[in-house]
């Protein structure tokens, strides 16, 4: 059963869900945020103690507006991995989350001791021509194909409940993209290229091969850059957000790894 | 009440399939498409038209900011300010505006328009826009989501270093600058009139009324979408304790006059069809960043009945979100009242209805737009001064206009060096 807290930071409340017991394994969630829990924490949580923080900006957290650069998203950040849990543990950020990651594994090389990261934006590649994330036609149709493979497993997620203020989750999912955009435009690219020499982690990079956010090369620059021993893997019918399109194959890849 | 001369100088030769061939007007609008040879004589054909309306009695003149914008070639409105400094006498003039969180610093406009300012005798209306998501998050990389607070950072810096009476330090959230001292100063005191050009926001509003600012709603949709915002404008004054003084508010008009009803009709077709079908081809995806639109906006928006209404009156008109894409034929343009034609009594009488029942006193207007040639323009321009402006500038006379520049005496002033012709 899923438990969920709050801890504060930097003045605004934070949620933070648990599920699962043993080797403690923290998931920061892609573009969106998780308005709800998804199949792939419950995968995860049958042989693991599952953490799942929120950063600020995206479902069950406030405060993106308090921050400004990446200096102040970096230390939400750490502030919000103490808070969830202590002593070493593993680290899965997806897509807009995993820039933060790799500044908090760059900082805390002996907490964070593995990293796995999906889809991470944080890297332009100028070669390679990705889809802009940020210049989408409005309105609810954009998103889904634009994320997954499945794009009806996002719709489903963004489904709004019955017992939710309909205004309220509309300004859940627009406030979650402002957050992101916050730190990551407009090239999604927060320069860790010159910061990786200080990430050691072991590291696995994984994509889904039809992921049309972030291009291969950018995994492949940011290997090239981190010091730790690194690997790239593609998984087969995924987008971008490989937890909703693939999640039994993530959480067999994450426990593989882990 | 006040006649305003606006000009968006657009590029007049863009192809005709330019809307089946292209995806943007702005933002990733093809280089390949503008002729810089051509881009010469529109400019000068475009300031000369300033120019003519300055002399043929309109009491002010607008140029505006746009970037990477096929129908809007001034990235730097301020260099065409500058030259009407020189070329008019006693013309307003109306730089609607600079995006203020696109200068860096800030302090740069505070320099500029007090060039302006000087050079002009104090005739400048300083416009301070946000700026749109395409000029401003797209084509200048801006952070959408912070663009508000560096806007409004940059605004209180501007007001400061014009009215400083000694260098001081700035220490702001996103400037910091050890010394600010704006070299030289508005003549205007203690500062040129602030117009802010808006989109319907509500925090726009109550900031304008705040510090006692013109409100300029500018939109392309004519009065009948125009009158639900204004409606909320000023039923936002009431609210503040404002009075209704006509001057608070500017809005824009497209406008086309002629001898007779019928020449109007064939006259103005094509240049409305070409600013409608292909100067409004904005991509979609161009118009809605994360975090430019503030999160009590959308609420606001989604709550207010009178808001939602015009919200879903624009959605109709531009079929489904996008900038512009709505109305595109002349039959639907005039329909929708996006352009106002006719003879002189005619526009008149309907400026006259559009005025009091928007309660505007500043009326800016488009009388060239699209591929407008030089000849109509002057000719649209000259009816309209000739006409038109002696049936209407008497309105509102009734209230004190406190948002107007106040010049130097004409004594004071030095005339420019006469060039021949």
């Amino acid at each position: 059963m899923t438990g969920e807290r709050s801890l504060r930071c930097n003045g605004a409340e934070v949620r933070v869900w648990a599920q699962g017991d043993g080797e403690p394994v923290v998931f920061l969630a892609g573009f969106g945020g998780l308005p709800k829990w998804i199949p792939f924490l419950d995968r995860l949580a049958e042989s693991r103690r599952v953490i799942v923080p929120s950063l600020p900006g995206f479902p069950g957290a406030e405060g993106h507006d308090r921050l400004d650069d990446l200096s102040d998203w970096t230390a939400a950040t750490l502030e919000i991995l103490e808070g969830a849990t202590e002593g070493p543990f593993g680290l899965i950020a997806s897509s807009v989350s995993a820039p933060l990651a790799l500044e908090a594994a760059a900082m805390q090389r002996r907490r964070i001791a593995k990293l796995i990261l999906i889809g991470p934006f944080g890297v332009h590649d100028e070669r390679r021509h990705a889809i802009d994330l940020w210049a989408q036609r409005p309105g609810p149709k954009s998103y889904p194909p634009l994320l997954c493979a499945h794009p009806e497993r996002y719709a489903a997620l963004w489904q709004k409940p019955d017992d939710v203020d309909e205004i309220e989750w509309q300004v859940m999912e627009i406030r979650a993209r402002e957050a992101a955009a916050r730190y990551l435009w407009p090239l999604n690219d927060t320069g860790i290229l010159k910061r990786a020499y200080r990430i050691t982690q072991p590291m696995l990079l994984l994509r889904g091969t039809e992921d049309r956010l972030v291009p291969r090369a950018c995994l492949e620059r940011l290997q090239a850059a981190v010091a730790g021993e690194s690997l790239i893997q593609e998984v087969p019918e995924a987008g971008h957000l490989v937890e909703l399109d693939q999640p039994e194959t993530l959480a067999g890849l994450v426990n593989q790894f882990f | 009440m006040k006649n305003l001369w606006f000009h968006l100088m657009p590029y007049k030769e863009l192809p005709d399939d330019f809307r089946d061939r292209h995806e943007s007007v702005w933002v990733d609008i093809d280089p390949g498409l503008l002729d810089p040879n051509r881009a010469h004589v529109m400019y000068n054909e475009f300031m000369d038209e300033l120019e003519y309306a300055a002399e043929a009695g309109f009491d002010g003149i607008c140029c505006n900011e746009h970037h990477a914008n096929g129908y809007g070639l001034m990235p730097s409105p301020n260099l065409i300010a500058s030259t009407l400094a020189r070329r008019t006498e006693d013309a307003a003039l109306c730089v609607m505006g600079n995006s203020l969180a696109l200068y860096n610093p800030p302090i740069r406009v505070a320099e500029e328009f007090a060039m302006l300012d000087c050079i002009s005798g104090g005739r400048l209306i300083a416009g301070f826009p946000v700026g749109s998501p395409m000029d401003t998050a797209y084509a200048y990389g801006q952070n959408p989501s912070k663009l508000r607070e560096r806007y409004y950072e940059a605004h209180d810096l501007i007001m400061r270093a014009w009215s400083a009476e000694e260098t001081f330090a700035f220490n702001g959230r996103f400037n910091q600058l050890r010394y600010v001292n704006v070299w030289p100063r508005p003549v205007q005191k203690p500062h040129p009139p602030v117009w802010i050009p808006g989109g319907g926001s509500i925090e726009t509003w109550r900031w304008c009324a705040e510090l006692d600012y013109v409100y300029c709603y500018l939109s392309y949709f004519g009065y009948k979408l125009g009158l639900r915002t204004m409606q909320g404008f000023w039923e936002e004054m009431d609210k503040l304790g404002k009075d209704r003084n006509p001057y608070r508010a500017g809005f824009l008009q497209f406008v086309g006059v002629a001898e007779t009803h019928e020449e109007a009709l064939r006259l103005y077709k094509e240049p409305a069809e070409y600013f409608y079908g292909r100067c409004l081809h904005v991509s979609p995806n161009y118009v809605q960043p994360p975090g430019y639109t503030t999160e009590a906006t959308i609420r606001a928006r989604v709550q207010s009945q009178v808001a939602a209404a015009a919200m879903k009156e624009r959605s109709k008109q531009t079929k489904g979100g996008g900038f512009g894409g709505g109305a595109t034929t002349w039959e639907e343009i005039l329909e929708a009242g996006y352009v106002i034609i006719g003879t002189p009594d005619e526009v008149a009488e309907r400026l006259r209805e559009v005025c009091t029942t928007l309660n505007v006193g500043n009326l800016m207007l488009l009388l060239q737009f699209g591929n407008m040639s030089h000849d109509l323009t002057k000719y649209n321009t000259q009816l309209y001064a000739e006409q038109v402006l002696p049936q209407i500038s008497g309105l509102f006379s009734e209230w004190e206009n406190r948002w107007w520049p106040q010049p130097m005496a004409g004594a004071e002033r030095r005339a420019p060096r006469q060039v021949a012709a």
